[in-house]
């Protein structure tokens, strides 16, 4: 099968500052794909090369099986973006603005489809009021549709939820699971974790333009398989369980754990030791710390 | 095809909606130096035989509004769409390099051509005939609006402020369309100015525009369609090679 995306050694460098440094990975049809990394890791970057808006300095982009340079028509026909920046038009209304667009990618008779897209997006009452008039929120709506306007196999949404509400962010998800449910392969960057979390099936993590993680969710949340319990004990830690132990805080060690198996034999180890156990806790893994992590350098 | 369309339909839209400033405005700016010049101007000189300074100044007027404002249209849309960045939305559709240039030269032509129309219909109680050759008329009134337009392209990619912009218009447009014949014939002019003249691409447009309203004029139509038409030529040239690398737009 072809892959969705298929981004294969790609560098890009600004000045001195190396915004990718040699990018490899694919995307598979209908995989909902987050690309997380910190402000500056070069997410939008490697969005804008996708699109056609950044030239990489080398390396390929695949659109569904089209290069993004060479059979740029094509690969952009497959392709919706929705850009990190909020923009519009001013001198259009949201129907006009969606018309044009349509029309740019070379369709005419779209309008079933926009009033589709007009509903879905809350925007039906909005239809005929100009784009300056929307709230930051609603401009943010009208985006997302017009990334939709030529119905695009491959979907791009970065940081659609920067600076939106609850209630939006959570009707836009909807709509984007049910566009994914369809059959659409969909990349979104977010900095909002819970939100990858809970939705896509597969992370990459950018770091200073490198790839520094791609797996699935599951995978990457099991690679801390690894536990981490607190304990607090009567006396001192025995020597053998030095090793295990990460630091110290609030009179309780924190020792890691290969898998929450070896507690088993942690504790076998302390009561030979006639170490008492005055308190024992689990902390909780989340995308958020295996995030941390990562961007610490702590694994890989 | 439809991508083109689609554009230029925009872009049309883009400046008649604003018509009062984008085609009224330099219509009545015309008419006050009609109203001027032809004031001061007319008992004096008697620019070919048997045309009075009136009606020798209104294709000039005409050509020079015609020019001004093709350039404007296609410059200032593509910075207003740089600066808002909603030039975005061009940028993601699969538009050609040529679809790009002809939507933003056509609709800066038509401005030119609305903006010409409306100058010779309000200055028409000057004394200006019906053309003599109205297909030369019609041909420096397209190329005229067009190198312009192309121009206007240009200067578009490359700015990347409103001062930039402005400083092209000011320093190169300006002066481009002023010192071009448009209030004298270049034959009155001393040596030196007659000969910056004839480098100057807009003087060609207005005599041969002239030519088209009068039978005569400085120098044959045939070399000033040559002159024109070489500019349009190679300024189209120069604009597609820019949109097709991406200079400016495409990082
Ligand atoms: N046109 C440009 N010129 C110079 N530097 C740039 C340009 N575009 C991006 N950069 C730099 O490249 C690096 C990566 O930027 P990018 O916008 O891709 O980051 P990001 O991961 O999207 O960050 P954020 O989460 O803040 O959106 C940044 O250091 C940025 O300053
Ligand atoms: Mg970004």
């Amino acid at each position: 099968m072809v892959p969705a995306i298929d981004i294969s050694a790609v560098s890009r460098r600004f000045g001195q500052l190396q915004a990718l440094d040699n990018v490899s990975f694919r995307v598979e049809p209908g995989e909902f794909f987050a690309l997380l990394g910190p402000n500056g890791a070069g997410k939008t970057t490697l969005i804008s090369a996708m699109a056609g808006l950044t030239r990489p300095d080398s390396g390929t982009i695949r659109i569904m099986g089209h290069d993004v340079v060479s059979d740029y028509k094509a690969a952009r026909q497959s392709l919706g973006v929705v850009p990190q920046e909020l923009v519009f038009d001013p001198f259009l209304t949201v129907r006009e603005t969606l018309r044009f667009q349509s029309g740019y990618f070379g369709l005419t008779r779209n309008d079933a489809w926009l009033d589709e897209l007009l509903f879905k997006l809350g925007l039906a009452d909005k239809a005929d009021v100009n784009m300056r008039a929307l709230s930051g929120g609603m401009k943010r709506r009208v985006m997302v549709a017009q990334a939709l306007v030529h119905r695009p196999p491959v979907i791009v949404l970065d940081e659609p939820t920067a600076g939106v509400d609850v209630e939006l962010r959570q009707s836009l998800w909807s709509f984007v699971q049910e566009l994914n449910h369809a059959g659409h392969t969909i990349v979104l960057t977010t900095h909002y974790l819970e939100e990858a979390e809970a939705l896509c099936n597969r992370i990459a993590m950018l770091k200073k333009g490198r790839l520094v993680a791609l797996e699935t969710k599951d995978k990457l949340l099991a690679r801390s398989n690894e536990r981490d319990v607190a304990l607090k004990l009567s006396s001192e830690l025995p020597a053998s369980l030095e090793a295990l132990r990460l630091r110290q805080e609030d009179g309780r060690h924190i020792l890691r754990l290969p898998e929450l198996g070896a507690l088993e034999g942690v504790l076998a180890t302390l009561r030979q030791a006639s170490v008492e156990v005055r308190e024992l806790s689990m902390i909780e893994v989340d995308l958020e710390d295996v995030f941390v992590n990562m961007m610490q350098g702590g694994a890989n | 095809m439809q991508g083109f369309l689609t554009l230029f339909r925009k872009e049309l839209v883009r400046f008649w909606k604003v018509s009062f400033q984008t085609v009224a405005a330099p219509v009545l700016t015309a008419l006050l130096y009609q109203l001027i010049f032809a004031h001061v101007l007319s008992k004096h000189v008697e620019a070919y035989p048997g045309v009075s300074y009136s009606a020798f100044l209104i294709p000039g007027l005409a050509m020079m509004s015609m020019a001004q404002n093709a350039f404007a249209n296609s410059s200032s849309s593509l910075i207003q769409s740089k600066i808002t960045g909603n030039i975005v939305f061009l940028l993601l559709p699969p538009l050609t390099a040529l679809e790009f240039f002809f939507a933003y030269l056509l609709a800066a032509v038509v401005r030119g051509l609305a903006v010409g129309a409306g100058v010779l219909l309000v200055t028409s109680w000057f004394g200006l005939g019906l053309p003599t050759h109205p297909l030369w008329v019609l041909i420096f009134a397209l190329l005229g609006s067009a190198v312009l337009g192309t121009l206007g392209v240009i200067a578009g990619i490359w700015a990347e402020k409103f001062d930039q912009l402005a400083a092209f218009q000011n320093f190169l447009i300006m002066p481009l369309t002023f010192l071009s014949g448009v209030f004298y014939s270049i034959h009155s002019l001393p040596g030196f100015w007659r000969a910056a003249s004839h480098v100057n691409p807009v003087f060609y447009m207005i005599d041969g525009f002239r030519y088209g309203f009068f039978g005569q004029a400085d120098i044959s139509p045939w070399l000033s369609l040559g002159v024109v038409g070489t500019s349009f030529i190679l300024l189209s040239a120069l604009a597609l090679w820019l949109l097709h690398r991406g200079y400016k737009l495409r990082h």
